[in-house]
């Protein structure tokens, strides 16, 4: 097909549109070359009769109707694979920026991947160690699943993110690769090279593949990043036995780079202008997390997203949790009390947790403690609640408790160092310990054996 | 022949063409690929393709097949596992391995495996639409019923012998009123979009019991109902509608993924296969077909993966069965109308859903009922339906138009789940309709008492509702010793009663009269604390002795199976308040 279209009938935003055009197939990807030598790269949208109309990704600047020339590829848009991808940085739209030349690829994939057969996947129960108490406890990370962090602008969750990377380890080690895929949307370039530093620094730069579109890069280029970044993943994962964990940053950058698009299209918005498939157009992206029965690998995401205005019922986090297999909620109140990993309890779940711990994955009464935290915290919000009418002091003797646990609880639980790396067994210890704060009748949701054996008062006279 | 002329997503238009009906199959473009005609003009005519379109080109075959999107009916249909357009999953797996391949043509239901089936019709006898004429075990839980299909009728004119048949062969042969001669086989079509005849609605008069005491007790749901299950994300609609389909008395479930997490699929097939039914002692699959159209699966399919499932559990209650679908979600069923709608350029009404939205949403829950079929025996479908607002907030006009079209409501609650209370439905903004229609039920099955001790369990949790927003203001210490006490006995209801363990052996299933005594059980403490509080007995005092955690504690402390524990946690409860008696 080496067939050059030259000239285009109409530009509008990312798109532009081509008349007398034959054979043109939906989403296959297009070269256009402009007079002066550069070259765009582009996806046909919509095509009717002889018309198609394509997406520039990067850009529509400097293009006239006269000055290009249109290639049409015949493929839909593909990222080339090989495990030399390892330690290589591309740009939004897959292509290489490191200087070190183009991947010799051992295949090339459809970037916009294919949807998993639910009876193929295998359902995900391996935890991963991550050394952070309250995702361990109280919000397990699970090999396979998709698990955002849903957080705020100025808030800690690159800090955090990277302490994920650096930490997580899976349960039992027999010999399979661990590697990161990072895709950056829209960041700015001191976040991505924060990321990129950390990387190196904690000497796992050779096992990430970075995917970068900052935040002055095309925004269209923008939709291709997360797909480019996940196929790569998919690849390693799948056919090369490695487990993969990716993180997705800031994807309410990509969201709005989807919205841009679509109002360019002239699509009929939905929600604060989204367009109405942005769930499935997200689920295209999360749902290629998982374990496939008969491959040793796994695809982790962790995307994170940041709350415009901290506000949690926005269209992307509230799409994305009802997506997500649960999600870990970062809170400003916490984060300015000099909290870190500023992470809200309460709100924060993972789905796939009550599966993948107790007996043989991590301690058996890893689910007691953890339910018995949840519910003892959900309490100290009241009495919270209540002290900020009435007072601490007219607190009765059980919400005063609970008050001091709360206190603690956040002090010596959630709060940890950056580069404190708890163990499981610390790190459910401390849990019952603190628990220990509470008169036992308060502990209702623990069977009296096991709470007979684990209440320890004394342990508890120790936190300050 | 019909080529494409446009592509847009999962919509396709051909050109000046008038050789489509409404809703009519067609196959689209060389790979085939499964589509519906949703429009007609003189001009053009439109499609939506249940498969993704990449690749797809102006000018490739788009090719009728004459009937409309249809669903189809025969043996093997449960334990099974479908997309949103009855293609079996498994054999998808074998076709195009772990991701699901463009234009895969497989048949829905096997083909090769022989059923062992006794023919039912005698040659000359007369047969009308909905009678039996052959069954077959189709799990060893479940017979299936061949039935004649509703719009054919006529004398027998020849049976096979008793035997080993597969989906396909010939069985009975029919001499329609016209003289015609048909062939009837195990399995029949029918179109997903339109409800199967049936003899006359019955009225609703038994409970689907569920064994979840929030639910049977509370907020109870009849076979043949409707509920809505609303929550936001992390409030547990997936495990409600699991615990459902897990415990539920239906004799058959239909469970539809519409547009959910692939995992959770994976979940309910894995732990299905291993869990026991309590009352066939086989496999849960035995009894399930499972629909799962995950969100990343095409979109327009996700439309279809509703009907495909209404359909097959009709098919089940025209057999005489009781069915229960669970459809998870139905607002990603909405927002599959308002995608396609959009691609339509149709005027959009509230938040950019079409203005049909309520019409399709009543057309699906109305094809629920409890009726008499066309050959005379009772079978119902009952349909659970989770809904996901967006945003939490349920004045969007999914979870208020699903309001108005079904009977239950049972609204799940963000707090009571950041609590982890669970099942966290909230008692006072839910509500169910059907208690006056299975009062007898009860009145005949439980007790005369059961609606009395309903009664009284839902007048405390009203009362603590009031008393908490003094609570709020100024806290429980200045409230009055019996107001008090009520705040105490809420508390029992709520983490005794209401809240249930969904993993622990005896408490994810609780029979309803277990739940009768548990309430029995709670009553009388109300009873003899609120004497001894009359007579001057500080609440704190009862509290200090822990009466009220061992109560609490009862479900877990009393199995399932031995009821005439209650009897001798009654005889403690009594010695425990003389003796705070005789100390005052």
């Amino acid at each position: 097909m080496s067939l050059q279209y030259v000239g285009l009938s109409e530009i509008n935003g990312p798109l532009v549109v081509l008349d007398d055009v034959d054979g043109a197939s939906y989403d296959e990807v297009v070269d256009i070359r402009l007079s002066d030598g550069s070259a765009r790269i582009g996806r046909v949208v919509e095509v009717s009769g002889k018309k198609a109309v394509l997406q520039v990704f990067e850009g529509t600047n400097g293009l006239s109707l006269k000055n290009t020339k249109t290639r049409f590829l015949g493929k839909p848009m593909e990222m080339p694979l090989s495990p030399e991808v390892l330690g290589r940085v591309f740009n939004g739209a897959g292509r290489p920026i490191d200087g070190l030349g183009e991947i010799f690829a051992e295949k090339t994939a459809d970037i916009n991947g294919k949807p998993l057969n639910p009876v193929s996947r295998s359902y995900p129960r391996n935890y991963i160690h991550t050394g952070i108490s309250s995702i361990d406890a109280l919000m397990t990370l699970i090999r396979g699943q998709k698990l955002p962090i849903f957080s705020g602008s100025g808030l800690s969750h690159n800090k955090l993110a990277v302490q994920i990377v650096r930490q997580a380890k899976i349960a039992e080690d027999n010999g399979q690769e661990f590697a990161v895929v990072f895709a950056a949307m829209g960041v700015k370039n001191d976040v991505a090279d924060y990321f990129r530093r950390s990387f190196e620094e904690s000497g796992v730069l050779q096992k990430v593949v970075m995917f970068l579109n900052l935040s002055n890069d095309p925004i269209i280029e923008r939709i291709l990043t997360p797909r480019c970044a996940l196929t790569v993943a998919e690849y390693l994962a799948f056919e090369k036995n490695m487990h993969i964990l990716v993180i997705l940053t800031d994807m309410t950058s990509y969201a709005e780079a989807v919205r841009e698009f679509s109002s360019s299209k002239g699509e009929i918005p939905g929600r604060k202008g989204f367009p109405g498939y942005l769930y499935s157009d997200l689920a295209s992206l999360y749902e290629r997390a998982g374990v496939i029965k008969g491959s040793d690998g796994s695809v982790t995401q962790i995307p994170i997203l940041t709350m415009p205005n901290d506000d949690i019922t926005h269209p992307v986090p509230d799409l994305t949790g009802y997506i997500t297999e649960g999600q870990i909620v970062l809170d400003r109140g916490l984060d300015q009390t000099g909290i870190y990993p500023p992470i809200s309890v309460l709100p924060s779940l993972s789905r796939l947790m009550k599966d993948g711990i107790g007996e043989g994955y991590t301690r058996s009464d890893h689910s007691d403690v953890a339910n018995q935290l949840f519910a003892c915290y959900a309490k100290v919000m009241d009495a919270r609640a209540l002290a900020s009418v009435i007072g601490e002091d007219e607190l009765s003797e059980l919400d005063k408790a609970y008050m001091d646990f709360g206190k603690k609880f956040e002090k010596y639980f959630i709060s940890q160092r950056p580069d404190e790396n708890r163990s499981i067994d610390e790190t459910l210890d401390l849990g019952w310990n603190l628990l220990s704060l509470l008169p036992k009748s308060a502990l209702d949701r623990v069977n009296e054996k096991l709470l007979d054996e684990k209440y320890n008062p004394h342990a508890a006279e120790l936190f300050a | 022949m019909n080529t494409i002329f446009s592509i847009n997503g999962p919509v396709v238009k051909v050109r000046d063409t008038k050789d489509f009906s409404m809703l009519e199959m067609v196959y689209v473009g060389t790979k085939r690929l499964i589509g519906e005609v949703i429009g007609i003009t003189s001009e053009e005519t439109t499609i939506q393709v249940y498969e993704s379109t990449t690749g797809l080109k102006p000018g490739e075959p788009v090719e009728g097949s004459g009937m409309p999107m249809s669903a189809t009916l025969g043996p093997g249909i449960l334990s099974n596992i479908f997309d949103g357009i009855e293609r079996p999953l498994k054999q998808l797996e074998e076709i195009s391995g772990a991701f699901i391949a463009e234009g895969a043509s497989v048949s829905a239901l096997d083909t090769v495996k022989k059923y062992d089936v006794t023919v039912i019709a005698l040659v000359g006898e007369r047969l009308n639409g909905g009678d039996i004429y052959a069954v077959c075990p189709e799990t060893p839980v479940i017979e299936h019923r061949c039935m004649l299909h509703p719009n054919l009728s006529g004398e027998v004119v020849w049976t096979a012998e008793n035997g080993k048949y597969t989906i396909n062969d010939k069985i009975v042969q029919i001499k329609n009123d016209k003289g015609e001669i048909i062939d009837l086989t195990l399995c029949q079509k029918w179109p997903i979009k339109q409800s199967r005849p049936f003899k006359e609605r019955l009225p609703i008069s038994k409970p689907l019991i569920t064994g979840q005491r929030v639910i049977d007790t509370i907020l109870p749901i009849a076979k043949g109902g409707t509920a809505a299950v609303p929550g936001g994300f992390g409030t547990g609609k997936t495990m409600t509608q699991h615990q459902l389909a897990k415990w539920c008395d239906a004799d058959i479930i239909v469970y539809i993924g519409c547009g959910e997490r692939g995992n959770e699929m994976t979940q309910v097939l894995e732990e299905f296969s291993q869990l026991v039914d309590p009352r066939t002692g086989k496999a849960l699959t035995d009894r399930t077909v499972l629909i799962a159209n995950t969100s990343n699966m095409p979109v327009a399919a996700r439309e279809a993966s509703i009907y495909t499932g209404i359909t097959l559990a009709e098919y089940y209650r025209d057999m005489g069965y009781h069915i229960a679908i669970m459809a998870d979600s139905t607002s990603r069923w909405a927002e599959a109308l308002r995608e396609i709608s959009g691609r339509l350029e149709e005027m959009p009404a509230e938040e950019g859903f079409p203005a049909y939205l309520p019409s399709r949403i009543s057309q699906f829950y109305e094809r629920a009922g409890y009726v008499e079929t066309l050959n005379g025996s009772e079978g119902s479908v009952t349909i659970i339906g989770a809904v996901s607002p967006q945003g939490s907030d349920f004045s969007e006009p999914v979870t208020q138009n699903t309001k108005r079209f079904v009977r239950c409501f049972w609204a799940l609650d963000k707090s009571l789940a950041y609590a982890r209370h669970y099942p966290a439905i909230n008692w006072n903004d839910s509500y169910s309709e059907y208690m006056d229609d299975l009062a007898n039920y009860y009145d005949e099955n439980v007790s005369i008492d059961f609606l009395k001790y309903r009664q009284q369990i839902s007048n405390i949790l009203l009362e603590e509702n009031k008393l908490m927003e003094i609570v709020k203001l100024i806290g429980s210490d200045v409230l009055p010793e019996d107001q008090k006490l009520v705040i105490e006995i809420a508390r029992v209801v709520r983490v005794g009663f209401l809240q249930q363990n969904a993993y622990h052996k005896d408490d994810t299933y609780v029979p309803l009269e277990k739940q009768f005594k548990m309430m029995g059980i709670i009553l009388t403490l109300y009873d003899q604390c609120k004497t001894i509080v009359a007579e001057g007995v500080p609440v704190s005092t009862i509290v200090a002795t822990g009466i009220f955690e061992k109560v609490i504690k009862m479900k877990y402390d009393i199995p399932n199976d031995k009821p005439e524990l209650f009897r001798m946690l009654t005889v403690e409860i009594e010695q425990q308040i003389k003796k705070l008696r005789t100390e005052v």
